[in-house]
């Protein structure tokens, strides 16, 4: 047991280890300083307040997208549309942010809970076609993510805006910012939505470990034929890890939409937030408390990534190569564990 | 004397558990040698060891009194071993040739060259009496047929050793009879036969030796001619053995379970249950003989809800439950130990404590709104690992990591603690050895004197006429007889399963 453990921690971070060393070497081949570019990525993440607060502001959305992929993959299902997901969820947002003038008490609530409400439907009808028709739901995911991203662009369009490329600002009373947290961290767009990420965190927690709804969803993750000899009525149970699923992630669009940009714009492609969200979930074990480690690591890696190109003349391209490197050992964890078990082997 | 294999001084370690601990295994030619010992003793270990699946510790195996290296499985077949597996690995659409050949296909020009194949396999099949057709796709043949396909497959390959790893667990009564014949063909061929079992009988009646291990050690090699079933069990298990399950006679009371013209469709919707009737009484264990597949599994997966039926009565208690869902058929009072327990019994990958409350856990104590209350699950788990024996390191442990024995007992203490009405058991001892086998049938004759009616469905005979009050024979999905176990025999069961008349079977009605 307690040797599994280790392994299980053992593993992702020896998977970031391997692709620091891999992303060293792009850099050395490539001519530049590795050295330096990390010290400039360690410098750009926590290097000052300015740069933490704006590493914590990155954080955020990848936890909650982390969670939204790791629910999902705790009762069996492998939900790629968090991306999709969490686009509406931005959309709804917005929408409640900009269409109602209300109370901020009421307001926030009801504009987070908007984002979520959408996210979880557009994680229904995966779903529910995997529960009644046995539809994969990695298709129908990836399929729902486009569908995603062009309704919401054209609903700010045609809805949000007159033809422009982006919505209004949300209303004061809808927003997560805060100048006491801006004044804190020199002004960065750090937003109360870390507060918000770590609390669903413990949610998802508390409601898969601790509730009878947990343990339904675990059961029908690992063993759907044991489950339904048991009573639990499986189909039903897919459909809600989705819905749960979709509304964290749909709840991750609500920070971006309610905190970091307070408006939504038209969209060239994805944000990429949701398809991290994968690695994050990969990385953090589909454990929440593992899902914060992997966010912050990420959150870090992306915002630390921009010091990069000025201070240790890192093109940006190769940033990205470095980044990705990272996310590919970690998304390879099963090669390591390979190697690490073998290497246990040996050794006795 | 030539030995054709030594295994001498086996031992194989994983971790701190030593699964062969210096045991040695000696076959001499055209002898039929049985590896007898209880589930975990380290059977397979060892003959994984002598197939180069494992490499042993410590140690050495010599062939035709050459010591060898079996890195893996290639060079044991090169060394003329060859491996009957319980579980078939056969390809369900291909012909018996083409699953014969795969893997050394006879090429001509490029082509597989079948019509090569299929006459040296017709000439193999002939010279042991195997009666294959080579033509035949493995789909349509039955179970006892694609085990002699497994056989070919192995003499194909050159093989002069065969290990055969439990291989009447799937056969009929007629069926076992038939391999004996088979396998006394090969020893008279010259071949040499390692027989893994815990079958006494079987060993009884084919073997000429037969080596017993227990918990990993080597307990000796007796000639079976000197040696009983007794004297086998007491070795295997490291106790006294009772084999006739010590029970009163019953006493029946009110009809529990009562199935009337009962149809069923199986998954491929071709009828599996075909009007079927039944009565099981409180307080008497009714035992279900049939060959496997001819609709056991959709008879009881139909009585507690897992699959629709078509039409007919299903009631417990007087109650109608046909076509409830199953948490409704087990709030009724119907416990259920399923016949695969890895797919329906268990949630492998959670605790055994967790599996403890699989049907409960939504009830108080075990939570409260929705809320799980881990230390009333705990508890009951503790409770029902003491009570029932099950032999695991915690109750936190995953289900996973116990032996196929301590899972059924799991499983089974899960069922009756809930004190269903019903019982069913489907196959509830299917490979475990005498000593877990022993624990169950108390259980199950235990739930019966409290007054519970027990279905027991099961493939082996001893089973079914041990611990059964009465038997119904299933075939085609009908039950075409009752029997009392203490009039009848095993040949009149094996022909009415196999569809005989009660008449042709030589019995007054």
């Amino acid at each position: 047991m307690s040797e599994n453990r280790l392994t299980n921690i053992l593993v992702p971070v020896f998977a970031v280890i391997l692709g620091i060393i891999a992303g060293a070497i792009v850099m050395i081949v490539s001519g530049y300083d590795p050295i330096a570019g990390y010290s400039a990525l360690l410098y750009g993440a926590f290097g000052d307040r300015y740069y933490i607060g704006e590493t914590i502001r990155q954080v955020t959305p990848y936890i909650l997208a982390g969670l939204a992929v790791a629910f999902a993959f705790r009762t069996g299902l492998f939900n790629i549309g968090v991306e999709g997901q969490l686009i509406v969820g931005w959309l709804a947002a917005v929408w409640v942010g900009v269409a109602f003038e209300l109370p901020k008490v009421i307001h926030l609530p009801l504009a987070i809970i908007a984002a979520g409400a959408a996210g979880a439907l557009w994680g229904f009808i995966p779903g529910f076609l995997k529960a009644r028709f046995r539809v994969h739901e990695v298709i129908v995911t990836i399929m729902m993510n486009y569908i995603a991203l062009y309704v919401s662009n054209a609903v700010i369009r045609s809805v949000l805006s007159d033809q422009g490329f982006k919505s209004e600002k949300i209303h004061p009373s809808a927003s997560l910012r805060s100048e006491f947290l801006q004044s804190l961290t020199d002004y960065s767009t750090l937003h109360y939505g870390i507060i918000i990420s770590l609390i669903a965190a413990v949610v998802m927690w508390f409601l898969l470990e601790k509730t009878t709804t947990g343990y339904e969803l675990r059961a029908v993750g690992f063993n759907q034929h044991a489950s339904h000899y048991a009573g639990m009525n499986v189909n039903r149970n897919i459909i809600l890890a989705m819905v749960i699923s979709g509304a964290f992630a749909g709840i991750a669009g609500a920070m971006e939409g309610l905190g970091t940009f307070e408006n939504v714009s038209v969209k060239a492609g994805f944000t990429g937030v949701g398809f991290d969200g994968i690695a994050v979930a990969l990385l953090g074990g589909n454990h929440a408390f593992g899902i914060i480690l992997a966010a912050v690591l990420f959150g870090a890696l992306k915002v630390g990534a921009l010091e990069m190109p000025s201070a240790a003349d890192v093109p940006t391209e190769l940033v990205d190569i470095v980044i990705a490197l990272i996310i590919f050992f970690v998304a390879s964890s099963y090669l390591i564990r390979l190697v690490l078990t073998r290497f246990k082997k040996e050794g006795k | 004397m030539e030995y054709v294999i030594e295994m001498l001084n086996i031992r194989k370690v994983f971790g701190n558990f030593v699964a062969n601990d210096n045991i040695t295994l000696q076959l001499k030619k055209g002898e039929i040698h049985a590896l007898l010992g209880e589930n975990g003793a380290g059977k397979s270990t060892l003959m994984n060891v002598l197939f180069g699946l494992y490499q042993p510790d410590g140690g050495e195996i010599r062939v035709k009194g050459k010591k060898v290296n079996i890195a893996n499985p290639n060079v044991a077949n090169d060394l003329g071993i060859g491996m009957v597996h319980q579980h078939f690995m056969l390809v369900d659409t291909f012909t018996v040739t083409e699953n014969i050949i795969l893997g050394s296909e006879p090429t001509k020009g490029g082509q597989i060259d079948i019509e090569k194949a299929e006459k040296e396999v017709r000439e193999l099949s002939e010279r042991y009496g195997l009666a294959v057709d080579p033509k035949a796709k493995i789909a349509d043949i039955s179970v006892g047929m694609q085990q002699r396909v497994e056989i070919l497959k192995t003499l194909y390959r050159g093989a002069d050793i065969l290990i055969f790893d439990e291989p009447t667990a799937v056969l009929t009564p007629q069926e076992i009879q038939e391999l004996i014949q088979i396998m006394k063909a090969l020893v008279r061929e010259g071949k040499s036969i390692i027989l893994i079992t815990h079958k006494l009988k079987e060993i009884m009646e084919v073997c000429d030796r037969v080596t017993v291990i227990r918990r990993g050690k080597g307990i000796g090699t007796l000639n079976v001619s000197e040696t009983n079933p007794n004297e086998l069990a007491s070795l295997m298990v490291g106790r006294e053995v009772h084999f006739k399950t010590e029970k009163q006679p019953p006493k029946v009371g009110k009809p529990v379970l009562e199935i009337e013209n009962l149809v069923v469709k199986d998954s491929r919707g071709i009828t599996a249950v075909d009007h079927l009737n039944l009565t099981v009484h409180a307080g008497e264990i009714v035992g279900i003989a049939g060959v496997d597949g001819n609709g056991q599994t959709e008879l009881i997966e139909a009585i507690t809800g897992l699959i629709k039926s078509e039409s007919g009565s299903i009631r417990l208690n007087g109650k109608e439950i046909r076509n409830l869902t199953p948490r409704q058929i087990t709030e009724t009072g119907v416990g259920h130990i399923p016949q695969d327990r890895h797919k329906h019994g268990l949630v492998l990958d959670f605790p055994i404590g967790e599996n403890m409350v699989l049907q409960t856990y939504y009830k108080e104590p075990y939570s409260k709104r929705g809320i799980l209350n881990f230390k009333a699950i705990y508890d009951k788990a503790r409770q029902l690992i003491q009570e029932f024996d099950v032999r695991t390191p915690d109750e936190y442990t995953k289900a996973r990591a116990l032996s196929g024995g301590n899972q059924q007992k799991a499983i089974i203490g899960r069922e009756v603690d809930r004190d269903p009405d019903l019982l069913i058991a489907a196959q509830p001892t299917r490979g475990l050895d005498v000593g877990a086998i022993e624990f169950i049938h108390k259980r199950l004759i235990e739930q019966r004197d409290k007054g519970k009616a027990v279905l027991l469905v099961s493939f082996e005979l001893d089973e079914i006429m041990n611990v059964s009050d009465r038997i119904a024979v299933i075939y085609e999905g009908k039950i075409v007889a009752i029997v009392d176990p203490k009039e009848t025999t095993e040949q009149e069961l094996g022909l009415l399963m196999a569809g005989s008349k009660r008449k042709e079977a030589g019995v007054s009605s």
